[in-house]
């Protein structure tokens, strides 16, 4: 069923009594083409662009829960393309530019909404770094823009310009970046791909990976044994437990990033901000919420849920930005599993494995990153060489020494 | 979370910092291969389940401690002076 204008009008006047569930609930198929394991952002984007532009439509997804029950609801809803080294701003570009188009090609709304985002900076030599990440965007044809303290101040008036430690002397803008509905971009990627034939496997986790002479060829699930030509891997936190199936180690540690919502408000704040120096960003939703969040735990972990000190200082660098938001009462907080790679920049590649492909390392980024992610992980898995705007992203660079370290800080994931 | 210091007692977590994994043995730097390096520097176990890893104890008694905590439940099994692991040798 298509949506449009017209079929809302249609079933307006029938009551909504017509709808028809957004995809099926197949059971599985003992083979197929290709198998993705995890049916998140990344794993249900990849089915989609398999099926809508390499004719390979006889895929299934397997999700040990329910469809995106991971990161892709778990994150702020952000998407930007601010990035500064070669290996990741045309990626990140694909993406925003996808982004641009996803409503039409998924015929289903997904709130993309540019509002722009604000990396704030305090201090001369962070905006020499600034100018240095956004001259090297615009040679990317990215757009960005260097505001001063004025400026920003016209844009976000009700921020503190004057605390004695990071005083605000201006920002770093790029107002094609915004946000978008992020349940919605999972539901809508699974609708689409469902609608071309894709078999969404819900409740069904996988509990091993059938390897013979070297060759992946199927995996074991906990509703049955499913063969498969290629098998795909975007897990998300749950990299390394499933690499572990074929006996692989992965240059990955699972990290809990908190990230907090307020009771619905009137508009406040009508784009993105980020204090880097404070690790603090927010947003508000379209619902009212005004959705935060700080930095990861610091330490391994599987938990989806973190601990007190993190909550209590990404409050502190809330307030210190933003004094009016002590009269806001949070409402709810929760976590989730990031696969922090060692350079902090994602894997879209095949693995020593034959017929077994990874997409992993996608640290507190992921969000952002879906459709070009799937795009360029269904470019690798469908004609068996990397995406140009991916190329970068190989599973050998840690020990070849092609890293991609946009913050410098070396293999420390918890740094990243 | 909270942390039981062998030196110091139970104290919050924020008073240590995390480094990572505690089982990795570096390698003799010159005599190393280059594949015996990439997996000392990079790869990790990373375990749903007890993980063995390196706190420091910056704000006590700055000492480096070796605790094994449950990833899933942030649950800590054991806290030992990561010196002992070193004079043990084996451990």
């Amino acid at each position: 069923m298509r949506y449009s204008a017209f079929s809302l009008l249609a079933q307006a006047f029938r009551g909504h009594k017509g709808w028809t569930p957004a995809w099926r609930e197949p059971e599985p198929k003992a083979d197929y083409d290709v198998v993705i394991i995890g049916g998140g952002g990344h794993g249900l984007a990849t089915a989609h662009y398999l099926a809508s532009r390499h004719d390979i439509t006889n895929v299934a997804v397997l999700e040990k829960g329910y469809l995106g029950s991971g990161n892709v609801g778990r994150n702020t809803t952000i998407i930007r393309s601010n990035y500064l080294l070669p290996g990741n701003t045309p990626f990140y570009e694909l993406s925003m530019k996808l982004w641009e188009g996803l409503e039409q090609d998924l015929n289903y709304n997904a709130m993309v909404s540019q509002r722009g985002v604000i990396n704030l900076y305090h201090s001369d030599g962070q905006r020499d770094a600034f100018a240095r990440r956004g001259n090297a965007m615009r040679l990317a044809g990215v757009d960005s823009e260097l505001l001063g303290r004025e400026q920003v101040r016209a844009m976000l008036p009700f921020l503190d310009y004057d605390n004695a430690r990071f005083p605000i002397q201006g920002g770093l803008l790029q107002r094609r970046g915004g946000t978008a509905r992020h349940d919605a971009v999972a539901w809508g990627y699974a609708r689409a791909a469902d609608s071309r034939g894709v078999d969404l496997i819900q409740n069904c986790e996988v509990t091993g990976i059938t390897i013979v002479n070297g060759r992946a060829v199927g995996v074991e699930t906990s509703r049955g044994p499913i063969r498969a030509k290629k098998i795909a891997m975007a897990v998300a936190g749950n990299s390394s437990r499933v690499a572990a199936m074929a006996g692989l180690r992965l240059p990955i540690e699972s990290h809990v990033l908190q990230a907090f919502v307020s009771e619905g408000l009137k508009p406040l704040i009508d784009t993105v901000v980020t204090f880097g120096a404070g690790h603090f960003y927010i947003s508000q939703s379209d619902k009212g919420g005004l959705v935060f969040g700080g930095d990861i735990d610091g330490y391994n972990s599987y938990a989806q849920r973190g601990n007190l000190p993190v909550i209590e200082d990404v409050m502190e660098a809330g307030m210190g930005l933003w004094p009016g938001l002590g009269r806001v009462r949070m409402l709810r907080h929760w976590g989730g599993i990031m696969d922090m790679s060692m350079d902090g920049s994602p894997i879209i590649d095949f693995t020593p494995v034959e017929g077994l492909y990874l997409n992993s390392g996608w640290c507190y980024g992921g969000f952002k990153a879906t459709p070009a992610s799937g795009f360029c992980f269904a470019h690798l898995i469908a004609t068996g060489a990397p995406h140009p705007v991916a190329s970068a992203y190989r599973l050998d660079r840690f020990a070849t020494g092609h890293l991609i370290d946009e913050k410098g800080a070396g293999a420390q994931p918890n740094l990243h | 979370m909270r942390i039981t210091c062998p030196h110091c007692g139970a104290r919050d977590a924020q008073e240590f910092t995390y480094l990572g994994a505690a089982d990795p043995q570096r390698p003799d730097g010159m005599a190393a291969t280059e594949a015996a390096m990439v997996d000392y520097v990079y790869l990790r176990d990373n375990p749903a389940g007890p993980h063995r890893e390196l706190w420091y104890h910056g704000a006590g008694c700055h000492a480096w401690l070796v605790v094994t905590r449950d990833t899933r439940t942030h649950a800590i099994a054991s806290v030992e002076p990561a010196k002992a692991r070193k004079a043990g040798a084996a451990a």
